[in-house]
């Protein structure tokens, strides 16, 4: 059966250590939607990331992920990466030794060979380097260099775009891709996502502030707050929630659970 | 029961055999140091593990095996080295074949390379150069540390030689294949001497080849010179099987502005225990010790190794790494030692390993001796399993585990090889290394020849 959705995920239950952190959330998202979660430190966003990805990290303990038709969940992380999602790291890992040249060209050949695809030449994989360098406008020198290594957290940052470009998902989460950057790398970074979507990609965008979404700019804005998508609206939220900050949002969230644990009484 | 006594008996009666057999065709600048050295490795006899050294590191299984022959090779055996040819396609070096630690063309004189090096057995040396060879011999080996050592200087009979007189420079790295091949299970002992003198220049690289399934093991001790001003590199590649036994005394002694850098990659040995001892004897001198090793199955691997800072302002790293797999174990022992008169030293050491197994295991410890007030150390040791968020971060791009797993292990051991100075070696031996963790058979492939 087809699904108009891309990924669609619901009732998602997650724990880390017995410790409940993914409440029930619900999210469907389309092809060529941008959707922004916005929320507080510790709401559970990283952690909404990782258990799309597949890092085991948190334990899923109920709920459903479907993607393109597919259960998510029983995908490996290699498997889900090459159906299409990427993530964009809040935190980018540094891996010694390891070459960025020899890493993109690992992925993207695997990527191929899932699709049924010959490994790329290696002058039109030095081309494609090039041309989504410029995109991001990276430091040439940078892929010389291994994956990483003695990157500044701005250069990680453009880094992780870069390769977003390189391996064209159908999905990117974009886990907090503007913080640490200045102005002028977040305008790079957030042109350059501009840039590599294709009118049917889609894209999450996690965040805490609204300045990101000056540049990407979301169809839906959720709030996680708790482990929950406790309110969703559109762009204006967002603005809603730069003015206002979250405390209100928690007020009335907290409230709101109150109320719902006194009704199951 | 101590397996020692025994091996020193079989020892001890060629040792008593010597006016036929040894001594017989050794030149007395050689036979003068061996009895000397004999009564010196009765006294320190094999090394145990009571021995801070050798603590974690059990001779047994190589020592007590019971050879056929000792020492020397018979004539035969060199047809098999000289039908030998190295298949580096892109390594551009003067190759030499030895036969278990031994000039095929033992009589025949030195060689002269290019540039002005000389080649050859320490026999012809003692011939040609007999002032040059009695200033150097035996002066920087140490004898009274490691009754392995004195047990080489009593019995060895010939080795390499090579030297590089003031301001020679080797205009290609000299390549020695050291192939062990035998139709009997044999214990060898070469002793090697390498003179570079100021100015001058030396690139060595030396590979051990295990080409015929017998036991072997192989007692080595080099010395080198590197004088004022000179430079000198040795890279080692160790590629021999499960019941070979192998174990390198190396002693650097550098005068003043030399360089020296020493690189060990062993991909596999039954047992390998490579000491490398650098003594930084004059002002400004520099000095590089680097190791690694891949290790599975019951393999075990160590190094030693001993910087001595005997003048100022001298630098020296030490960086080792090692990949264990089953039931391998590996050991790293580094020591750094700073005399009194060693101010601004600058001492580095880094040892890191990764067990892929429950069953594997690695032993490190590092000694500091340091009696002067201005100086910079540094050791750092790492034992440990893959980095999971590296796993993960190229997982998350679609590569598989085992190839990410593999990347990771390689990258690690990449670390170490990048420091070999000879490109086509260095990108050979990132091959090998990949070959290596993919399970594939590391036959060295650039030597034509299939170990296992
Ligand atoms: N590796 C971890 N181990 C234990 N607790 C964790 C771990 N990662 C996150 N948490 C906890 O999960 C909750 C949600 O964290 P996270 O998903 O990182 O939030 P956000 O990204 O919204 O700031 C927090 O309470 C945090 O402490
Ligand atoms: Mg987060």
């Amino acid at each position: 059966m087809q699904t108009e959705f891309l990924i669609q995920i619901k009732d998602l239950k997650a724990s880390i250590d017995n410790k409940e952190i993914l409440k029930g959330l619900n999210l469907e998202v389309k092809p060529g939607e941008i959707h922004a979660i916005m929320g507080p430190n510790g709401s559970g966003k990283s952690t909404l990331a990782n258990v799309l990805t597949g890092r085991e990290i948190a334990t899923v303990t109920a709920g459903t992920v479907t993607f393109e038709g597919k259960n998510l969940l029983e995908m490996s992380p290699e498997e889900r990466a090459r159906e299409g999602i990427f993530l964009s790291f809040q935190y980018p890992i540094e891996i010694p030794g390891v070459s960025m040249v020899n890493f993109m060209k690992t992925a993207i050949n695997e990527q191929r060979k899932h699709r049924g695809l010959e490994p790329l030449s290696a002058s039109e994989f030095l081309r494609q380097m090039r041309e989504k360098k410029e995109l991001v406008e990276i430091d040439s020198a940078l892929t010389n260099r291994s994956v990483n290594e003695g990157f500044s957290g701005g250069e990680k940052k453009k880094n992780e775009i870069f390769q977003m470009a390189m391996l064209e998902p159908r999905l990117a989460l974009l886990d907090e891709t503007d913080s640490g950057l200045d102005i002028d790398a977040l305008r790079i970074v957030a042109n350059g996502v501009n840039k590599i979507r294709r009118p049917d990609t889609s894209v999450i965008v996690i965040t805490h502030y609204q300045r990101l979404l000056d540049y990407i700019v979301p169809d839906y804005v959720h709030v996680l707050y708790d482990g929950r998508i406790v309110r969703s609206g559109g762009p204006e939220l967002a603005l809603t929630l730069e003015e206002r900050g979250y405390d209100w949002i928690k007020k009335e969230a907290d409230v709101s659970e109150e109320t719902w644990t006194t009704d199951q009484k | 029961m101590d397996y020692r006594p025994e091996v020193t008996g079989r020892l001890t009666e060629l040792w008593e055999g010597r006016e036929t057999g040894i001594l017989k065709d050794s030149p007395e600048i050689y036979n003068r140091y061996r009895t000397e050295a004999f009564s010196e490795f009765l006294r320190l006899g094999i090394p145990d593990r009571k021995n801070e050294a050798y603590k974690y590191t059990n001779l047994e299984k190589s020592f007590g095996h019971r050879y056929e022959q000792y020492f020397s090779p018979k004539p035969g055996d060199f047809r098999e080295a000289e039908r030998f040819h190295c298949e580096v396609e892109d390594l551009d070096v003067w190759n030499m074949v030895l036969l278990n630690g031994f000039f095929p063309r033992g009589d025949e004189g030195l060689a002269m390379l290019p540039g002005g090096i000389w080649v050859g057995s320490m026999k012809a040396a003692a011939r040609q150069f007999p002032s040059l060879v009695e200033k150097h011999y035996n002066k920087y080996a140490q004898n009274e540390n490691d009754g392995l050592v004195p047990l080489n200087t009593a019995l060895a009979t010939d080795g390499l030689f090579l030297y590089a007189p003031k301001n020679t420079v080797n205009t290609k790295p000299i390549q020695i294949v050291n192939l062990l091949h035998s139709t009997q299970d044999i214990f060898a002992q070469d002793r090697n001497l390498v003179v570079v003198e100021d100015g001058a220049q030396m690139s060595l690289l030396v590979c051990d080849h295990a080409i015929s399934p017998q036991h072997y093991l192989t007692n080595t001790v080099t010395e080198v010179y590197v004088g004022r001003n000179a430079r000198f590199e040795i890279i080692r590649v160790q590629n021999q099987h499960n019941d070979s036994g192998k174990i390198t005394h190396t002693f650097i002694h550098q005068e003043r502005d030399s360089f020296a850098s020493s690189n060990n990659i062993t991909l596999h040995g039954g047992l390998v225990r490579n000491a490398t001892w650098h003594r930084l004897n004059g002002e400004n001198a520099e000095t590089h010790s680097y190791g690694l090793f891949l290790a599975d199955k019951h393999q075990h691997i160590a190094n030693f190794v001993k910087v001595d800072h005997a003048a100022p302002n001298c630098n020296s790293t030490q960086l080792f790494k090692g990949v264990l797999d089953e039931n391998a174990s590996g050991a790293f022992n580094g020591r750094i030692m700073v005399h009194k008169d060693a101010q601004k030293t600058n001492a580095f050491q880094s040892s890191n390993s990764i067990i892929m197994s429950d069953t594997a295991r690695m032993d490190t410890k590092p000694q500091l001796e340091i009696y002067a007030d201005d100086v910079k150390c540094s050791h750092g040791a790492t034992v440990g399993q893959l980095d999971e968020n590296a796993l993960f971060y190229l997982r998350s791009r679609g590569i598989d585990a085992r190839e990410a797993k593999l990347m990771l292990m390689f990258g690690f051991a990449h670390d170490v090889i990048k420091n070999i100075p000879i490109e086509a070696l260095r990108e050979r031996i990132d091959n090998l290394v990949l070959q290596r963790l993919r399970g594939e058979l590391s036959r060295c492939a650039s030597c034509a020849i299939q170990c296992n």
